[in-house]
């Protein structure tokens, strides 16, 4: 009777778990996978508007939409390398106060209250890029509160124009990315710290080892994966950084284009119904950003694996 | 075994700790302003009138806050309340969309054994990080061609398929859903839709509630997608309000109404964040697949 019950259950309950799946991957297959195609397919013609009326194509034309992205003339180079510049400007500070700060939030001897803070550096997380990017925009402006603590302090009579200068611009960008994104390192990076057996800790108090000691022997070296994962996920983000430097630069226009992303040139070609070159930006984004998701997915793989092993070991 | 510590060893040691306990607390109380000092100088100047604001920073609020308001709720080209209210629709519709069905699919993978099981497992963990935005060309196109631009399907609907979502709830249900549960209401008769909807989803409520936090957050902040499928004055999104706020230079000449902008596009979220912080802290790192 017990063999007839599992085998009714392996053949009668099976189509429920299609059914369950099924609105995920028909949405999926609807509003992901098909226009993926549709952007593949897209890059390989010649399909564009000449100032904004007439139209040309579409005409198949192969990988000539490639060409041009690689060609010497190209902006692509310099927009990857802005949005580099930007997300590396903002990730060194998030990863190095991150790391300083979830050492201490977990330290054993140190015991801080740490509810506050936590609250206070993730909250900008949940902000509003666009709004962040417009706040930030008054906040440095000509007459914007920087501006006037910046003169009252330095007594210069004249503001300093952040919007007019390369450098300046872009670490106002890289200052918002690091504020939204610190908080959220930080928690990450406690729950890693968390996870280290507390032992070592402690035998490592009772050795007399400094808190640095402490910290470069047993913590980095135990959340080195959590650190990988960190960096792959903020550069598949970084690699999408739009809203911010969008609002900021007034749609990549200011300053010759110092500051515009990867994104927001695919926005102006999407915008601008150049919809060859949009393909042919797409593919090669996508093709960077499954390289990286496919490193956190290995890298997922192996932490559960892991995880698996400690459980078996202990059981 | 511990070596003894001599009295003296003792007292400095504990000198040592309640220095850097300060140390500590110093550079985290200013980082913490550091946080929110954008968020402080905004409420300020939402009170304060366009000149008070040129005259430069100040502490304390002013009294323009009504004024302001009146300003933005009756600027035309902004149309801020019904912006307020489509942002609402949409990041509302899609949390329940996004929670209901990721729910649904974590647990048809949870409970039963079917053939495709794993392969759909592993290929959604490795969608799970490509970003919208290369697949906006052929969305956009698509939307397009079926007549649905200036509509909210195409920013609703498509939260049905979320990775990270799904991987949320899988995971909280390896940890809290025994499948003995499922077993019990088998033998009392129940059928396994009802099963899920009245016995299932009432156990994930926790995991269903930060979930749903995170895609309202989400899709109340989303601009790329929005700005290329609403351009009709009346179907706009707060961050597509705040653009047009941008491109038009506002603020050279009513900063204290562009703060009060900005303020409506931030209060509502940072309210709900503060009321339920302690679930969202502990939400991000269990579902470490955010990013």
């Amino acid at each position: 009777m017990a063999s007839n019950y599992v085998k009714r259950k392996s053949i009668s309950y099976a189509k429920w778990g299609y059914i369950f799946i099924l609105p995920f991957f028909v949405v999926f297959i609807i509003f992901q996978l098909i226009p993926l195609a549709s952007t593949i397919y897209n890059s390989f013609f010649e399909n564009y508007l000449i100032l904004g009326t007439t139209q040309v194509g579409p005409n198949f034309v192969g990988f000539d939409n490639y060409k041009t992205l690689f060609d010497a003339s190209s902006e692509l180079p310099k927009y990857l390398g802005n949005t580099f510049i930007l997300w590396i400007a903002g990730f060194i500070p998030q990863i190095v106060f991150s790391l300083l700060f979830a050492s201490w939030f977990t330290d054993l001897r140190l015991k801080l209250k740490t509810g506050a803070y936590k609250v206070i550096f993730y909250l900008p997380n949940v902000i509003m890029a666009a709004a962040m990017g417009m706040l930030f925009f008054t906040m440095f402006s000509q007459n914007g509160p920087i501006n006037s603590i910046y003169m009252s302090i330095t007594g210069s009579e004249s503001p300093y124009l952040f919007f007019d200068h390369v450098g300046s611009q872009r670490f106002v960008i890289a200052l918002i990315n690091f504020l939204m994104w610190y908080g959220n390192t930080t928690i990450m990076l406690m729950a890693a710290i968390n996870g280290i057996d507390p032992s070592l800790y402690e035998s490592a108090q009772i050795d007399g080892a400094s808190p640095a000691r402490t910290f470069t022997d047993i913590t980095l070296p135990l959340i080195r994966p959590i650190l990988l994962y960190v960096l792959v996920t903020s550069l598949i983000g970084g690699l999408q950084m739009y809203d911010v430097p969008q609002i900021i630069t007034k749609n990549g226009e200011a300053m010759n284009r110092t500051s515009m992303t990867v994104i927001m040139y695919l926005q102006k070609h999407l915008f601008s119904k150049n919809y060859g070159m949009a393909g042919a930006l797409s593919v090669i984004l996508f093709i960077v950003a499954a390289v990286l998701s496919l490193l956190v997915f290995f890298l997922m793989q192996e932490r559960d694996t892991k995880k698996k092993k400690k459980k078996g070991g202990r059981k | 075994m511990a070596a003894p510590v001599d009295s003296v060893g003792a007292q400095s040691s504990s000198r040592v700790l309640l220095a850097r306990r300060i140390i500590c607390y110093v550079v985290l109380t200013l980082f913490a302003l550091i946080s929110l000092f954008p968020f402080y100088v905004m409420i300020v100047n939402m009170t304060r009138s366009t000149s008070e604001i040129q005259k430069g920073f100040a502490l304390l609020p002013g009294s323009s806050l009504v004024q302001n308001f009146k300003t933005v709720i009756n600027n035309n080209d902004w149309k801020m309340l019904n912006s307020l209210k489509n942002s609402f629709i949409i990041a509302g519709l899609s949390a329940l969309f996004s929670t209901y069905f990721s729910a649904l699919t974590a647990y048809a993978i949870h409970v039963y054994d079917f053939k495709l099981k794993k392969f759909a497992f592993t290929f959604i963990l490795m969608i799970m990080m490509v970003p919208a935005q290369v697949t906006s060309l052929g969305f956009v196109k698509l939307i397009n061609s079926w007549n649905l631009t200036n509509s909210f399907i195409p920013l609703i609907v498509p939260t049905i398929a979320a990775p990270a979502t799904f991987f949320f709830m899988k995971q909280y249900m390896e940890s809290s859903l025994p499948l003995e549960i499922v077993e019990a209401a088998r033998i009392d008769g129940c059928g396994e839709f009802r099963t899920f909807n009245q016995l299932i989803t009432p156990i994930l409520k926790p995991a269903i509630a930060v979930q749903a936090i995170f895609t309202f957050v989400t899709s109340w902040n989303n601009y790329f997608i929005p700005a290329l499928i609403l351009d009709d004055k009346n179907k706009r999104t707060l961050p597509i309000v705040i653009g047009i706020i941008r491109s038009a230079d506002y603020a050279k000449f009513d900063m204290g109404a562009v703060y009060m902008a900005i303020g409506i596009s931030i209060i509502p979220v940072a309210i709900v964040y503060l009321v339920l912080s302690k679930f969202i802290i502990r939400g991000i790192a269990l579902g470490s697949v955010k990013g």
